[in-house]
């Protein structure tokens, strides 16, 4: 698993690449920890490098997305496809995340 | 037919071994599609065995992989006390974000990306059986 983390027009946008499984989600969700800076209410994932998620990949989501909401804010999930969307599609991710399918797409949606 | 087993601690540590293990014994039987499904079910069961049924890491999970006809079979068993995670409920799908909890989805996993999961207990042992069957239920590859 690789992280990228960067602002674009001042909000985070974490990117993984590889592999979310049991033995890297903490690595992840720390990542994702490190790249808020505590003023953030929007974040942006990126999905679009993504491999593979088990449901340990999703409780950090979904942790993530529960602490933002708590503070007025929001997770915008971008760029998932292939078995990472299916895993989104059964999980009843789309009930509670609109899923863009890039990241400028989700940037856009954020103004 | 060819059968293959792998004995491993069940603790997180051993997941890579037990996925690696598999993908090997799977790569020439199943499409890239199911095999990647089959991984994810595989790692939702191991993980679940780690820390529900032996959260001390004290336990022993033994994978046995059998290829037979366009069958694949991957057996997952435990020498803990008896459990079946079949029996789990359904995962919460629907709530909003803040009532929506997380717990279930591994099973749901399970279910969901084999053709068939089955539990049994025999000589004290819980075993997991998840089939797949070759490239059935694949979309159609086109000729070009």
């Amino acid at each position: 698993m690789e992280i990228q983390s960067k602002k674009i027009d001042g909000t985070p946008v974490v990117a993984v690449f590889g592999r979310i499984d049991a033995l890297t989600a903490s690595e992840y969700e720390a990542a994702i920890q490190d790249a808020l800076d505590g003023e953030d209410s929007r974040l942006i994932l990126d999905f679009g490098g993504l491999d593979y998620i088990s449901s340990a990949g999703l409780r950090v989501i979904l942790a993530t997305a529960k602490s933002l909401k708590s503070k007025g804010g929001q997770v915008l999930l971008a760029g998932a496809c292939g078995t990472v969307k299916e895993v989104f599609d059964i999980s009843g991710f789309c009930s509670i995340f609109t899923l863009y399918d890039s990241v400028s797409a989700a940037i856009a949606a954020v103004d | 037919m060819a059968l293959s087993a792998l004995s491993l601690q069940a603790i997180p540590d051993s997941l890579a071994d037990a996925i690696a293990f598999i993908s090997q014994h799977s790569e020439s039987v199943l499409s890239p599609g199911k095999r990647e499904g089959l991984l994810l079910a595989a790692e939702e069961a191991f993980i679940n065995i780690c820390s529900h049924t032996f959260p001390e890491g004290n336990g022993e999970v033994k994978i046995t992989c059998l290829a037979k006809d366009d069958a694949f079979v991957v057996e997952i068993s435990d020498n803990g006390p008896a459990f079946n995670p079949l029996l789990l409920p359904d995962p919460d799908v629907l709530s909003d974000i803040e009532q929506r909890h997380i717990g279930g989805l591994g099973v749901h996993f399970i279910r969901h990306f084999t053709d068939q999961a089955e539990y049994s207990r025999k000589n004290d042992r819980n075993i997991l059986c998840l089939t797949l069957y070759g490239k059935k239920g694949e979309e159609d590859i086109p000729d070009t």
